[in-house]
């Protein structure tokens, strides 16, 4: 593992969500939400293939999607999704990186309201929301959702090449049931995939089509150039209802209950990975379109058409394995899919629909990656198949054991498991892309400080200082091998706010410095060369208390501390600050 | 024209390399600076071999006591003009001087060379050995004498876990080409003179 990103997760140990400067990523419409559900992430896309700018990825529980940059390898920017809930069939990127979606996996009251329960069925919809991404800079917004039936849908995937300008969407729960879903949502033998036709619905909307709505979402941002985010709340949102842009939406019957839905990287054919059946759905694009002029449709739901199954089916593999989940595919014609209940992956041909090869993993795999998956050119030398359940497969460490992935070789007619691993977890879904790429993008190494806006930044101890502003206290401090300045202040008092502003004044690669004081009800920071990052201290007791680097820096990194002293509420002492006895820039001629 | 002086005309004038390349390079090597630091040395300034080396060349240098390199020093304005001052002299030479002044010219610019390798090394040897009393590290040679940290005038050197590199770049060699270049021109004019 070379680094954790936070994303929607504090993160001591970066101070992410912890620092003045990172608390408003996690704002959301509810507040504060110190923690995320990620599943899937996804890498930005130029003309289908995987282009290493940004990866996307989705936050199930408090609907958002959040934009990570592979350049400096830090979240950038999330979105709050509203009208929706249990965010799954999200975060997937179309092949010009043109939209990003988030798809509703538990159907709501759309506007939420008071109202029983049980009086759901078609009172609830589902939002599939296109978020529309900025070609230059990446930023998103809400071009417009989709108000659709209350269904749950699950997965989603771009159409791509002949198919680009569609989406996939898997659904369950057709049934439309509010309790006990395991059954009850199992009852149906076909669910079904939801195509959209993106293209047609961005034009009407172009056009003055859809309607504002009152909605409350938070968007965050990140300003590389202050180092800090800021969150602002949206009023409202454009929504589409279906029946209002005849000819962009259509279901298309499925094999009970379809988890993953994947599009092969020719776009022609769209999978159904149907969970609960023995069998694999393979749609065909040509024939969907045909079916549609054809208009062979077997009736519809909530005035959606549903096409006949025959007419757009293009076949089905039957009894593959059991429990079939998601499919990713090399490019020789082949799919590769997991099965969850049979623990293996299959390799079969999508064109004949025969198995060509099986390989066991320990143990339920859920989803498999092979890098530019989601793409018209996947890198198909490798695979990687993530696992949800680990049992003996390692060491015992009591009631919870790691969690596993497994990289195979498939350049070959079998595949080949070359290693297994154990991770953090679970490891539910990966984005993979060739290191080269993002190399050529050149991440960022240190940022330079004559680039620093921050408005508590300095440039040099020469600035650095202590200024106080009635109950709260500003420390303007630098660090850089192997000290702070100031290190030594005097004059705050209990009761105090104490902003500590800090600078990692170094610019040498890999040469952070972190900072921690006693008594802080926060997190560390870990400070990156050229950046200014705070935290907040709000002493509670006389004394003198010391302060030190975090992170180890260098040869010297024991002795990188410093001391605040902390005098009754009441005292008289002014504020004073020193390095080496001096106060800093004034020993310099 | 002849020979002789167009080579004393051009000789001279390849000197003024020195104002668009660097004269001198050193470079420090070691396991954790897979991108080695580097100083590149300009007759009227220090550059960084890549942004913010010398930045942290004093960094690493401070805990053993060594003085920051300085932003400039006196000889980075008495060198332009010595250089610009005998690149006149060596073209008018060239035009109206004869050979024996050729040979003048070269004797000259080499001892002011000589004169401003020796100044370096007075330099490099202060920066070396004058460190700081309070240093962090304080390291001793086996006799016990005080470890000084000098990079070499010119080569390689081990100096504890770094590996000093001091070498000529461009301007040198334009400088080093220039002046052969008027030694040549002393020969080459003797020969004319004596075909006469």
């Amino acid at each position: 593992m070379f680094r954790v990103i936070p994303v929607f997760s504090q993160d001591p140990e970066k101070g992410y969500g912890y620092s003045e400067e990172t608390k408003p990523m996690l704002n959301t419409s509810h507040g504060f939400v110190p923690w995320g559900d990620s599943h899937h992430p996804d890498i930005s896309q130029t003309e289908g293939t995987v282009d290493g700018r940004w990866v996307f990825i989705n936050e199930n529980n408090t609907p958002r999607i959040a934009r990570i940059s592979l350049k400096t390898f830090e979240t950038e920017e999330i979105i709050e999704i509203p009208n929706s809930a249990g965010n799954h069939s999200s975060s997937f990127v179309t092949e010009n990186s043109e939209y990003v979606v988030a798809g509703t996996r538990f159907s709501v009251p759309f506007p939420q309201r008071d109202m029983p329960i049980a009086d759901m069925k078609g009172n609830f919809s589902g939002a599939l929301s296109f978020l529309k991404i900025d070609p230059e800079h990446g930023h998103m917004n809400i071009e417009f959702q989709i108000k659709m039936p209350g269904f749950s849908y699950d997965l989603s995937h771009p159409g791509r090449g002949k198919s680009h300008g569609w989406f996939f969407f898997s659904t369950y729960n057709t049934e439309e049931a509010n309790t006990l879903m395991e059954v009850n949502a199992s009852q149906n033998d076909k669910d079904f995939i939801a195509a959209i036709n993106w293209k047609k619905i961005e034009e009407y909307v172009k056009n003055g089509g859809g309607k504002m709505v009152p909605a409350k979402y938070a968007h965050n941002t990140w300003d590389d150039d202050t180092h800090t985010a800021t969150s602002v709340m949206k009023k409202e949102v454009l929504v589409v209802e279906p029946k209002d842009v005849p000819g962009a939406i259509y279901f298309l019957p499925t094999a009970k209950s379809p988890h993953g839905c994947d599009v092969d990287p020719t776009g022609e054919y769209i999978i159904g990975n149907g969970k609960l059946a023995a069998a694999m759905t393979v749609h065909s694009f040509t024939k969907m379109l045909k079916a549609i002029e054809d208009k062979a449709f077997d009736g519809d739901a909530y005035g959606i058409p549903i096409i006949k199954f025959d007419a757009v089916n293009y076949g089905t593999l039957n009894q593959p394995g059991l429990g079939p989940l998601h499919t990713e595919f090399d490019t020789r014609g082949n799919g590769y899919t997991t099965f969850f209940i049979s623990s293996e992956v299959v390799k079969w041909n999508i064109k004949d629909l025969k198995v060509i090869d099986r390989h066991p993993v320990y143990y339920s795999v859920g989803h498999l990656m092979i890098p530019g998956g989601n793409s018209r050119t996947p890198d198909d030398k490798y695979m990687v198949a993530m696992n949800k359940i680990t049992k003996d497969r390692y060491l015992p460490t009591g009631p919870e054991v790691c969690q596993s992935a497994q990289l195979f070789d498939i350049s070959g007619e079998k595949m080949e498991l070359l290693l297994d691993f154990p991770t953090i977890g679970e490891p539910h879904y990966a984005a993979g892309i060739s290191a080269d790429v993002i190399k050529k993008n050149n991440p960022t190494k240190i940022y330079k400080l004559v680039d620093n806006k921050h408005p508590y930044g300095v440039k040099s101890e020469a600035e650095t200082r202590v200024v106080r502003k009635g109950k709260e206290v500003h420390i303007y401090m630098s660090m850089i091998r192997s000290h702070f300045s100031p290190d030594n202040i005097e004059g705050v008092k209990v009761g105090d706010k104490v902003f500590f502003h800090v600078t990692n004044l170094e610019q040498d690669y890999d040469v952070p410095h972190g900072i921690s004081m006693i008594g802080a009800n926060t997190s560390e920071l870990l400070i990156m060369p050229g950046r200014t990052t705070t935290f907040t201290w709000e002493p509670k007791e006389v004394g003198v208390w010391p302060f030190y680097c975090t992170d180890f820096c260098s040869a010297l990194h024991q002795e990188m501390q410093g001391y605040v002293r902390v005098s009754p509420k009441g005292s008289n002492l002014p504020i004073s600050f020193t390095l080496d006895g001096d106060i800093p820039g004034e020993e310099e001629e | 024209m002849k020979k002789s002086k167009l080579l004393m005309i051009i000789g001279p004038l390849l000197l003024l390399g020195l104002f668009i390349f660097p004269l001198w390079n050193i470079t420090l090597e070691a396991p954790q600076y897979p991108i080695p630091l580097g100083m590149d040395i300009h007759i009227n300034k220090f550059a960084d071999t890549h942004e913010f080396d010398i930045k942290n060349i004093n960094l690493m240098n401070h805990y053993v006591g060594m003085k920051y390199i300085p932003e400039t020093i006196p000889e980075f304005k008495i060198f332009p003009i010595a250089i610009i001052a005998m690149v006149v002299l060596g073209v008018v030479i060239g035009f109206f001087g004869n050979y024996k002044w050729f040979l003048g010219w070269f004797v000259l610019m080499s001892v002011l060379g000589i004169a401003g390798m020796y100044d370096f090394y007075l330099w490099e040897y202060d920066y070396g050995h004058n460190l700081d009393p309070n240093a962090i590290m304080k390291f001793t040679n086996p006799d016990g004498s005080i470890m000084g940290f000098q990079p070499p005038l010119f080569g390689s050197k081990d100096i504890l876990n770094f590996t000093a590199h001091s070498y000529p770049l461009a301007g040198a060699y334009f400088m080093f080409v220039g002046m052969m270049m008027t030694f040549i021109a002393f020969f080459v004019g003797k020969k004319e003179v004596k075909k006469k």
